[in-house]
Protein backbone atom coordinates (compact mmCIF):
# COMPACT_ATOMS: atom_id res chain seq x y z
CA UNK A 1 0.00 0.00 0.00
CA UNK A 2 1.41 3.24 -0.77
CA UNK A 3 1.61 5.71 2.31
CA UNK A 4 1.50 9.52 1.70
CA UNK A 5 2.57 10.48 5.09
CA UNK A 6 4.56 8.63 7.95
CA UNK A 7 2.13 10.52 9.94
CA UNK A 8 -1.15 11.75 9.35
CA UNK A 9 -2.45 14.59 12.29
CA UNK A 10 -6.62 14.40 12.65
CA UNK A 11 -7.32 18.06 13.77
CA UNK A 12 -5.54 21.01 13.08
CA UNK A 13 -6.36 23.05 16.19
CA UNK A 14 -3.96 23.94 18.92
CA UNK A 15 -3.08 20.17 19.86
CA UNK A 16 -3.00 18.98 16.67
CA UNK A 17 -1.05 22.15 14.80
CA UNK A 18 1.69 21.48 18.18
CA UNK A 19 2.13 17.62 17.48
CA UNK A 20 2.18 18.24 14.20
CA UNK A 21 4.76 21.05 14.35
CA UNK A 22 7.22 18.66 16.62
CA UNK A 23 6.61 16.13 14.05
CA UNK A 24 7.90 17.90 11.27
CA UNK A 25 10.76 19.29 13.00
CA UNK A 26 11.70 16.00 13.25
CA UNK A 27 11.85 15.69 9.31
CA UNK A 28 8.91 13.34 9.60
CA UNK A 29 5.97 13.48 6.82
CA UNK A 30 3.10 14.99 7.73
CA UNK A 31 -0.08 16.16 6.92
CA UNK A 32 -2.55 17.58 9.06
CA UNK A 33 -6.28 17.06 8.20
CA UNK A 34 -8.67 19.96 9.39
CA UNK A 35 -11.91 20.67 9.24
CA UNK A 36 -12.87 24.31 7.44
CA UNK A 37 -11.83 27.53 8.52
CA UNK A 38 -15.35 28.05 9.80
CA UNK A 39 -15.37 25.32 12.38
CA UNK A 40 -15.74 26.57 16.00
CA UNK A 41 -12.58 25.93 17.60
CA UNK A 42 -11.18 25.86 21.25
CA UNK A 43 -8.09 27.13 20.52
CA UNK A 44 -10.03 30.64 18.75
CA UNK A 45 -12.12 30.63 22.19
CA UNK A 46 -9.51 29.91 24.45
CA UNK A 47 -8.37 32.16 27.07
CA UNK A 48 -4.52 31.92 27.33
CA UNK A 49 -3.09 30.96 30.14
CA UNK A 50 -0.32 28.81 30.60
CA UNK A 51 -1.23 27.73 34.12
CA UNK A 52 0.18 25.62 36.15
CA UNK A 53 -1.61 25.83 39.56
CA UNK A 54 -4.70 24.12 40.25
CA UNK A 55 -3.19 21.50 37.77
CA UNK A 56 -3.22 18.15 39.06
CA UNK A 57 -5.59 17.72 41.94
CA UNK A 58 -6.70 13.59 41.82
CA UNK A 59 -3.33 13.09 39.45
CA UNK A 60 -0.01 14.20 40.52
CA UNK A 61 1.31 13.08 37.18
CA UNK A 62 -0.65 15.95 35.48
CA UNK A 63 0.91 18.49 37.75
CA UNK A 64 4.55 17.24 36.57
CA UNK A 65 3.85 17.12 32.86
CA UNK A 66 2.32 20.89 33.18
CA UNK A 67 4.87 21.83 35.32
CA UNK A 68 7.34 21.22 32.35
CA UNK A 69 5.56 22.19 30.11
CA UNK A 70 5.28 25.92 31.39
CA UNK A 71 9.30 25.34 31.90
CA UNK A 72 9.63 24.40 27.72
CA UNK A 73 7.38 26.97 26.83
CA UNK A 74 10.14 29.85 26.56
CA UNK A 75 12.09 27.40 24.45
CA UNK A 76 9.16 26.69 21.73
CA UNK A 77 8.38 30.94 22.04
CA UNK A 78 11.87 31.79 21.19
CA UNK A 79 11.64 28.93 18.61
CA UNK A 80 8.60 29.79 16.86
CA UNK A 81 9.88 33.42 16.86
CA UNK A 82 13.26 32.42 14.92
CA UNK A 83 11.08 30.78 12.42
CA UNK A 84 8.23 32.72 11.75
CA UNK A 85 9.08 36.25 12.81
CA UNK A 86 5.89 35.80 14.71
CA UNK A 87 6.42 36.98 19.01
CA UNK A 88 3.42 35.08 20.68
CA UNK A 89 4.26 37.41 23.61
CA UNK A 90 4.59 34.42 26.36
CA UNK A 91 5.09 35.96 29.38
CA UNK A 92 6.16 33.86 32.82
CA UNK A 93 5.88 36.41 35.49
CA UNK A 94 3.40 34.78 37.91
CA UNK A 95 -0.25 34.24 38.01
CA UNK A 96 -2.83 34.85 40.84
CA UNK A 97 -6.45 33.51 41.43
CA UNK A 98 -8.02 35.63 44.06
CA UNK A 99 -10.50 35.14 46.25
CA UNK A 100 -13.26 38.09 47.22
CA UNK A 101 -14.54 36.55 50.48
CA UNK A 102 -12.73 34.58 53.37
CA UNK A 103 -14.67 31.29 52.77
CA UNK A 104 -13.55 31.75 48.45
CA UNK A 105 -9.72 32.05 50.23
CA UNK A 106 -10.31 29.05 52.46
CA UNK A 107 -11.17 27.11 49.94
CA UNK A 108 -8.32 27.85 47.35
CA UNK A 109 -5.89 27.52 50.79
CA UNK A 110 -7.46 24.19 51.52
CA UNK A 111 -6.72 22.99 47.69
CA UNK A 112 -3.43 24.07 47.33
CA UNK A 113 -2.58 22.05 50.65
CA UNK A 114 -4.51 19.12 49.18
CA UNK A 115 -2.32 19.37 46.36
CA UNK A 116 0.91 19.96 47.98
CA UNK A 117 0.28 17.00 50.12
CA UNK A 118 -0.07 14.43 47.18
CA UNK A 119 2.71 12.23 46.96
CA UNK A 120 4.51 12.47 43.18
CA UNK A 121 3.91 15.81 42.35
CA UNK A 122 6.30 18.30 41.41
CA UNK A 123 7.54 20.84 43.65
CA UNK A 124 6.80 24.42 43.07
CA UNK A 125 6.49 27.43 45.15
CA UNK A 126 3.27 28.91 45.76
CA UNK A 127 2.18 30.82 48.34
CA UNK A 128 -1.31 32.26 49.87
CA UNK A 129 -1.32 35.92 50.34
CA UNK A 130 -3.35 38.22 52.19
CA UNK A 131 -4.69 41.42 50.43
CA UNK A 132 -1.97 43.83 51.58
CA UNK A 133 0.56 41.50 49.99
CA UNK A 134 -1.38 40.88 47.13
CA UNK A 135 -1.85 45.04 46.77
CA UNK A 136 1.82 45.04 46.45
CA UNK A 137 1.76 43.08 43.24
CA UNK A 138 -1.78 44.18 41.89
CA UNK A 139 -2.25 47.57 42.94
CA UNK A 140 -5.54 48.20 41.46
CA UNK A 141 -7.36 45.44 43.42
CA UNK A 142 -10.84 46.31 45.13
CA UNK A 143 -11.09 46.32 48.87
CA UNK A 144 -13.48 43.31 48.70
CA UNK A 145 -10.58 40.85 47.71
CA UNK A 146 -9.76 39.00 50.84
CA UNK A 147 -5.97 37.36 49.10
CA UNK A 148 -5.55 34.82 46.80
CA UNK A 149 -2.85 31.84 45.81
CA UNK A 150 0.70 33.22 44.01
CA UNK A 151 2.35 31.40 41.78
CA UNK A 152 5.24 32.08 39.81
CA UNK A 153 5.34 29.24 37.29
CA UNK A 154 1.75 30.57 36.10
CA UNK A 155 1.75 33.15 32.53
CA UNK A 156 0.26 33.68 29.71
CA UNK A 157 0.35 34.21 25.70
CA UNK A 158 -1.13 35.52 23.06
CA UNK A 159 -2.74 32.10 21.97
CA UNK A 160 -4.03 33.65 18.46
CA UNK A 161 -0.89 34.74 17.47
CA UNK A 162 0.71 31.15 18.63
CA UNK A 163 -2.39 29.25 16.65
CA UNK A 164 -1.14 31.33 13.42
CA UNK A 165 2.65 30.89 14.12
CA UNK A 166 2.13 27.39 14.53
CA UNK A 167 0.70 27.35 11.00
CA UNK A 168 2.96 29.35 9.56
CA UNK A 169 5.69 27.03 11.31
CA UNK A 170 3.87 23.71 9.95
CA UNK A 171 3.78 25.45 5.93
CA UNK A 172 7.67 25.89 6.84
CA UNK A 173 8.06 22.23 7.78
CA UNK A 174 6.52 20.94 4.61
CA UNK A 175 3.83 19.70 6.92
CA UNK A 176 1.14 19.60 4.08
CA UNK A 177 -2.10 21.14 6.00
CA UNK A 178 -5.23 19.91 4.41
CA UNK A 179 -8.50 22.14 5.50
CA UNK A 180 -11.94 20.35 4.40
CA UNK A 181 -10.84 16.87 5.31
CA UNK A 182 -12.87 16.30 8.11
CA UNK A 183 -12.42 12.24 9.20
CA UNK A 184 -15.11 10.19 8.66
CA UNK A 185 -14.22 6.79 8.76
CA UNK A 186 -10.60 5.31 9.58
CA UNK A 187 -9.11 1.74 8.30
CA UNK A 188 -6.37 -0.26 9.09
CA UNK A 189 -4.66 -2.43 6.66
CA UNK A 190 -1.35 -4.09 6.14
CA UNK A 191 0.58 -1.89 8.76
CA UNK A 192 -0.63 1.55 7.64
CA UNK A 193 -3.98 3.50 7.95
CA UNK A 194 -6.58 4.56 5.76
CA UNK A 195 -8.51 7.64 6.19
CA UNK A 196 -11.87 8.42 4.28
CA UNK A 197 -12.06 12.29 4.73
CA UNK A 198 -14.23 14.75 3.28
CA UNK A 199 -11.41 15.42 0.66
CA UNK A 200 -10.88 12.04 -0.46
CA UNK A 201 -8.94 9.35 1.09
CA UNK A 202 -5.38 9.71 2.56
CA UNK A 203 -2.72 6.77 3.58
CA UNK A 204 -0.08 6.89 6.32
CA UNK A 205 1.61 4.72 8.39
CA UNK A 206 0.50 6.65 11.62
CA UNK A 207 -2.44 8.30 12.94
CA UNK A 208 -2.55 10.83 15.79
CA UNK A 209 -6.24 11.93 16.85
CA UNK A 210 -6.28 15.35 17.88
CA UNK A 211 -9.79 16.19 17.25
CA UNK A 212 -10.96 17.88 20.25
CA UNK A 213 -14.11 16.36 22.10
CA UNK A 214 -14.62 14.32 18.50
CA UNK A 215 -11.85 12.33 19.62
CA UNK A 216 -14.62 10.09 21.50
CA UNK A 217 -16.44 9.19 18.12
CA UNK A 218 -12.54 8.95 15.82
CA UNK A 219 -11.14 6.98 18.97
CA UNK A 220 -12.88 3.75 18.43
CA UNK A 221 -12.11 3.38 14.96
CA UNK A 222 -8.49 2.45 16.22
CA UNK A 223 -9.49 0.27 19.13
CA UNK A 224 -9.21 3.07 21.52
CA UNK A 225 -11.06 4.80 23.59
CA UNK A 226 -11.69 8.56 24.70
CA UNK A 227 -14.10 9.48 26.75
CA UNK A 228 -14.61 13.35 26.63
CA UNK A 229 -17.12 15.80 29.11
CA UNK A 230 -17.01 19.00 27.34
CA UNK A 231 -18.28 21.76 29.11
CA UNK A 232 -19.21 26.02 27.44
CA UNK A 233 -17.26 28.62 28.75
CA UNK A 234 -17.81 32.72 28.10
CA UNK A 235 -15.28 35.36 27.73
CA UNK A 236 -15.98 39.02 28.01
CA UNK A 237 -13.50 41.60 26.32
CA UNK A 238 -12.66 44.94 26.95
CA UNK A 239 -11.69 47.68 24.93
CA UNK A 240 -7.74 48.13 25.17
CA UNK A 241 -6.27 50.20 27.72
CA UNK A 242 -3.10 51.22 28.67
CA UNK A 243 -1.19 48.37 30.86
CA UNK A 244 -2.68 47.93 34.63
CA UNK A 245 -2.67 44.05 35.03
CA UNK A 246 0.73 42.94 35.81
CA UNK A 247 0.19 39.26 36.26
CA UNK A 248 -2.65 37.30 34.65
CA UNK A 249 -4.92 35.70 37.30
CA UNK A 250 -7.28 32.66 36.76
CA UNK A 251 -10.22 34.83 35.37
CA UNK A 252 -8.87 37.76 34.21
CA UNK A 253 -5.76 38.61 31.89
CA UNK A 254 -4.59 41.95 30.34
CA UNK A 255 -3.51 40.58 26.95
CA UNK A 256 -0.03 41.98 25.09
CA UNK A 257 -2.62 44.76 22.91
CA UNK A 258 -3.84 45.81 25.96
CA UNK A 259 -7.50 44.09 26.08
CA UNK A 260 -8.56 42.60 29.26
CA UNK A 261 -10.24 38.96 28.84
CA UNK A 262 -12.82 38.10 31.59
CA UNK A 263 -13.12 34.46 32.49
CA UNK A 264 -13.99 32.11 32.72
CA UNK A 265 -17.13 30.46 33.48
CA UNK A 266 -18.10 26.63 32.85
CA UNK A 267 -21.78 25.34 32.68
CA UNK A 268 -22.34 21.94 31.22
CA UNK A 269 -24.91 23.67 28.49
CA UNK A 270 -23.23 22.32 25.26
CA UNK A 271 -25.25 24.99 22.84
CA UNK A 272 -22.74 27.70 22.28
CA UNK A 273 -24.76 29.87 19.79
CA UNK A 274 -25.04 33.19 21.89
CA UNK A 275 -23.50 34.07 25.43
CA UNK A 276 -26.00 33.77 28.00
CA UNK A 277 -26.04 37.37 29.63
CA UNK A 278 -26.71 36.34 33.63
CA UNK A 279 -23.54 34.74 33.47
CA UNK A 280 -21.96 37.26 31.09
CA UNK A 281 -23.26 39.51 34.07
CA UNK A 282 -22.03 37.39 37.41
CA UNK A 283 -18.11 37.48 35.28
CA UNK A 284 -18.38 41.09 34.91
CA UNK A 285 -19.58 42.15 38.71
CA UNK A 286 -16.84 39.94 40.14
CA UNK A 287 -13.90 40.83 37.84
CA UNK A 288 -15.76 45.07 38.83
CA UNK A 289 -15.08 43.66 42.30
CA UNK A 290 -11.82 42.71 41.65
CA UNK A 291 -11.06 45.59 40.13
CA UNK A 292 -13.11 48.08 40.27
CA UNK A 293 -11.68 50.56 38.00
CA UNK A 294 -12.65 47.44 35.31
CA UNK A 295 -16.06 49.52 35.77
CA UNK A 296 -15.45 52.39 33.79
CA UNK A 297 -14.30 50.14 30.74
CA UNK A 298 -16.58 49.42 27.81
CA UNK A 299 -17.14 45.46 26.59
CA UNK A 300 -16.23 44.86 22.79
CA UNK A 301 -16.76 41.21 22.60
CA UNK A 302 -18.04 38.03 24.52
CA UNK A 303 -18.51 34.76 23.38
CA UNK A 304 -19.49 31.30 24.64
CA UNK A 305 -16.84 28.25 23.45
CA UNK A 306 -16.90 24.53 24.01
CA UNK A 307 -14.08 23.64 26.28
CA UNK A 308 -12.28 20.32 24.88
CA UNK A 309 -12.28 18.26 27.98
CA UNK A 310 -11.37 14.58 29.07
CA UNK A 311 -14.36 12.85 31.20
CA UNK A 312 -12.42 13.21 34.50
CA UNK A 313 -10.60 16.61 33.14
CA UNK A 314 -7.20 14.90 32.58
CA UNK A 315 -5.43 14.59 29.76
CA UNK A 316 -5.36 11.58 27.58
CA UNK A 317 -2.88 10.10 25.81
CA UNK A 318 -3.04 6.69 24.53
CA UNK A 319 -1.37 3.97 21.65
CA UNK A 320 -3.44 1.25 19.93
CA UNK A 321 -2.68 -2.04 20.89
CA UNK A 322 -5.04 -3.10 17.89
CA UNK A 323 -3.83 -1.22 15.55
CA UNK A 324 0.05 -0.29 15.91
CA UNK A 325 0.72 3.74 14.93
CA UNK A 326 -2.81 4.81 16.18
CA UNK A 327 -2.24 7.55 18.75
CA UNK A 328 -5.23 9.25 20.68
CA UNK A 329 -4.21 12.83 22.52
CA UNK A 330 -6.87 15.03 24.11
CA UNK A 331 -6.61 17.70 26.83
CA UNK A 332 -8.23 20.73 27.70
CA UNK A 333 -5.15 22.53 28.43
CA UNK A 334 -3.81 23.06 24.68
CA UNK A 335 -2.44 26.55 25.38
CA UNK A 336 -0.34 25.38 28.29
CA UNK A 337 0.93 21.80 27.22
CA UNK A 338 1.76 23.20 23.54
CA UNK A 339 5.29 23.03 24.48
CA UNK A 340 4.98 19.72 26.16
CA UNK A 341 3.49 18.54 22.89
CA UNK A 342 5.65 19.34 20.67
CA UNK A 343 8.55 18.66 22.59
CA UNK A 344 7.87 15.30 24.51
CA UNK A 345 5.00 14.26 23.00
CA UNK A 346 5.65 14.24 19.34
CA UNK A 347 9.04 12.75 19.65
CA UNK A 348 7.74 9.92 21.47
CA UNK A 349 5.11 9.52 18.44
CA UNK A 350 7.42 9.54 15.97
CA UNK A 351 9.38 6.78 17.98
CA UNK A 352 5.73 4.92 17.94
CA UNK A 353 5.86 4.15 21.15
CA UNK A 354 4.59 6.21 24.44
CA UNK A 355 6.93 6.40 27.03
CA UNK A 356 5.30 4.57 29.93
CA UNK A 357 6.99 6.70 32.72
CA UNK A 358 6.47 10.02 31.08
CA UNK A 359 2.40 9.05 29.67
CA UNK A 360 1.06 6.07 31.54
CA UNK A 361 -0.70 8.09 33.70
CA UNK A 362 -2.54 9.15 31.16
CA UNK A 363 -3.75 6.21 29.47
CA UNK A 364 -7.83 5.91 29.08
CA UNK A 365 -7.45 2.62 30.25
CA UNK A 366 -7.68 4.47 34.27
CA UNK A 367 -11.26 5.05 32.70
CA UNK A 368 -12.40 1.15 32.30
CA UNK A 369 -9.75 0.42 35.35
CA UNK A 370 -12.57 2.97 37.89
CA UNK A 371 -15.43 1.23 36.43
CA UNK A 372 -13.97 -2.60 36.93
CA UNK A 373 -13.18 -1.31 40.00
CA UNK A 374 -16.60 0.27 40.97
CA UNK A 375 -14.57 3.61 41.95
CA UNK A 376 -15.98 6.76 40.63
CA UNK A 377 -14.11 8.65 38.36
CA UNK A 378 -10.88 10.24 40.19
CA UNK A 379 -11.26 13.29 41.01
CA UNK A 380 -9.67 15.53 38.88
CA UNK A 381 -9.55 19.37 38.39
CA UNK A 382 -12.65 19.08 36.28
CA UNK A 383 -14.31 18.09 39.63
CA UNK A 384 -12.09 20.71 41.67
CA UNK A 385 -12.47 23.34 38.85
CA UNK A 386 -15.85 22.95 39.07
CA UNK A 387 -15.87 23.73 42.90
CA UNK A 388 -13.55 26.64 42.27
CA UNK A 389 -15.87 27.94 39.46
CA UNK A 390 -18.84 27.85 41.25
CA UNK A 391 -18.83 31.32 42.34
CA UNK A 392 -18.43 32.39 38.60
CA UNK A 393 -22.37 30.04 38.04
CA UNK A 394 -25.00 32.42 37.94
CA UNK A 395 -27.68 31.11 40.45
CA UNK B 1 -9.31 71.92 5.52
CA UNK B 2 -12.93 72.30 6.92
CA UNK B 3 -14.28 75.86 7.20
CA UNK B 4 -18.06 76.52 8.02
CA UNK B 5 -20.71 77.92 6.28
CA UNK B 6 -21.30 81.21 5.94
CA UNK B 7 -24.66 81.11 7.03
CA UNK B 8 -24.46 79.25 10.19
CA UNK B 9 -25.92 80.90 12.95
CA UNK B 10 -26.04 78.67 15.75
CA UNK B 11 -25.37 80.10 19.45
CA UNK B 12 -20.92 79.75 19.90
CA UNK B 13 -20.36 77.20 22.61
CA UNK B 14 -16.72 77.49 24.31
CA UNK B 15 -15.16 74.22 24.67
CA UNK B 16 -11.16 73.70 25.49
CA UNK B 17 -8.66 71.27 23.12
CA UNK B 18 -5.62 70.55 25.35
CA UNK B 19 -6.55 73.41 27.36
CA UNK B 20 -6.88 75.99 24.95
CA UNK B 21 -9.91 77.70 24.01
CA UNK B 22 -12.13 76.52 20.55
CA UNK B 23 -15.19 78.50 19.90
CA UNK B 24 -17.61 76.05 18.75
CA UNK B 25 -21.57 75.78 17.68
CA UNK B 26 -24.40 74.92 19.26
CA UNK B 27 -25.30 70.98 17.91
CA UNK B 28 -22.05 70.18 16.91
CA UNK B 29 -20.19 67.27 17.66
CA UNK B 30 -17.24 66.59 19.74
CA UNK B 31 -15.48 65.18 16.47
CA UNK B 32 -16.85 68.30 14.05
CA UNK B 33 -16.15 70.47 16.51
CA UNK B 34 -12.45 69.00 16.25
CA UNK B 35 -12.00 68.90 12.88
CA UNK B 36 -13.39 72.49 12.55
CA UNK B 37 -10.87 73.93 14.47
CA UNK B 38 -7.63 74.07 12.62
CA UNK B 39 -5.81 72.27 15.21
CA UNK B 40 -3.85 69.54 14.80
CA UNK B 41 -6.11 66.89 16.45
CA UNK B 42 -4.79 63.43 15.44
CA UNK B 43 -5.08 60.81 17.67
CA UNK B 44 -3.06 57.70 17.60
CA UNK B 45 -4.29 54.24 17.67
CA UNK B 46 -3.81 51.80 20.58
CA UNK B 47 -1.76 49.34 19.31
CA UNK B 48 0.58 51.03 16.38
CA UNK B 49 -0.17 54.14 16.89
CA UNK B 50 -1.01 55.33 13.79
CA UNK B 51 -2.25 58.54 13.67
CA UNK B 52 -6.27 58.96 13.07
CA UNK B 53 -8.69 61.75 12.58
CA UNK B 54 -12.93 61.24 12.59
CA UNK B 55 -13.73 59.19 9.58
CA UNK B 56 -17.10 57.82 9.71
CA UNK B 57 -18.70 60.52 11.96
CA UNK B 58 -21.82 58.05 12.62
CA UNK B 59 -20.11 56.05 15.42
CA UNK B 60 -18.92 52.97 13.21
CA UNK B 61 -15.65 53.08 12.68
CA UNK B 62 -14.36 54.26 16.07
CA UNK B 63 -11.60 56.68 14.74
CA UNK B 64 -12.67 59.42 16.26
CA UNK B 65 -11.65 57.98 20.05
CA UNK B 66 -11.12 61.21 22.60
CA UNK B 67 -10.96 62.17 26.08
CA UNK B 68 -14.16 63.73 26.91
CA UNK B 69 -14.00 65.21 30.44
CA UNK B 70 -11.54 62.65 31.83
CA UNK B 71 -12.95 59.49 30.41
CA UNK B 72 -10.99 58.09 27.56
CA UNK B 73 -12.29 56.48 24.59
CA UNK B 74 -15.49 58.49 24.04
CA UNK B 75 -16.85 58.55 20.39
CA UNK B 76 -16.40 62.30 19.61
CA UNK B 77 -18.94 61.82 16.45
CA UNK B 78 -21.25 60.70 19.16
CA UNK B 79 -21.07 63.18 21.84
CA UNK B 80 -22.59 66.52 21.41
CA UNK B 81 -20.45 69.75 22.63
CA UNK B 82 -21.53 71.57 26.04
CA UNK B 83 -20.54 74.57 27.12
CA UNK B 84 -16.96 74.33 29.19
CA UNK B 85 -16.36 70.71 27.94
CA UNK B 86 -12.46 69.62 28.13
CA UNK B 87 -11.19 67.45 25.02
CA UNK B 88 -7.48 65.63 25.09
CA UNK B 89 -6.62 64.19 22.22
CA UNK B 90 -6.00 60.56 22.60
CA UNK B 91 -2.85 59.13 22.23
CA UNK B 92 -2.04 55.80 22.43
CA UNK B 93 -4.47 53.80 24.70
CA UNK B 94 -6.77 54.67 27.21
CA UNK B 95 -5.85 54.55 30.68
CA UNK B 96 -7.61 52.23 33.35
CA UNK B 97 -8.75 55.05 35.60
CA UNK B 98 -9.97 57.48 33.31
Amino acid sequence: MSRDYDVAVVGGGLLGSAIAWGLGRLGQRVCVLDEGDMVKRASRANFALVWVQSKGLGMSAYTRWTVAASNSWPRLAEEIREQTGLDVCFQRNGGFHLALSEEELAQRADTVKRMSEQPGGAAYHFEILGHAEVAKMLPHIGPEVVGGSFCPLDGHVNSLRTFRALHTGLARLGVDYRPDHAVTAISYTGGGFRLTTAGGEIASGKVVLAAGNANETLAPMVGLTAPMGPTRGQVIVTERTAPFLPHPLTTIRQTDEGTVMIGDSKEDALDDSEARLPITSVMADRARRTFPLLGRLNVVRSWAGIRVMPKDGFPIYDQSQTCPGAFVACCHSGVTLAAIHAYELAPMIAAGRLDPDRTGAFSARRFAEAAKDGTDMPAGPHGAWAQEKRNVQAH
Amino acid sequence: MFKRIEEDRRRAVEIFVEGQSVTAREGDTVAAALLASGLDVRRSTAVSGAPRLPYCMMGVCFDCLVTIDGMGNRQGCLVPVREGMRIEIQKGKREIGR
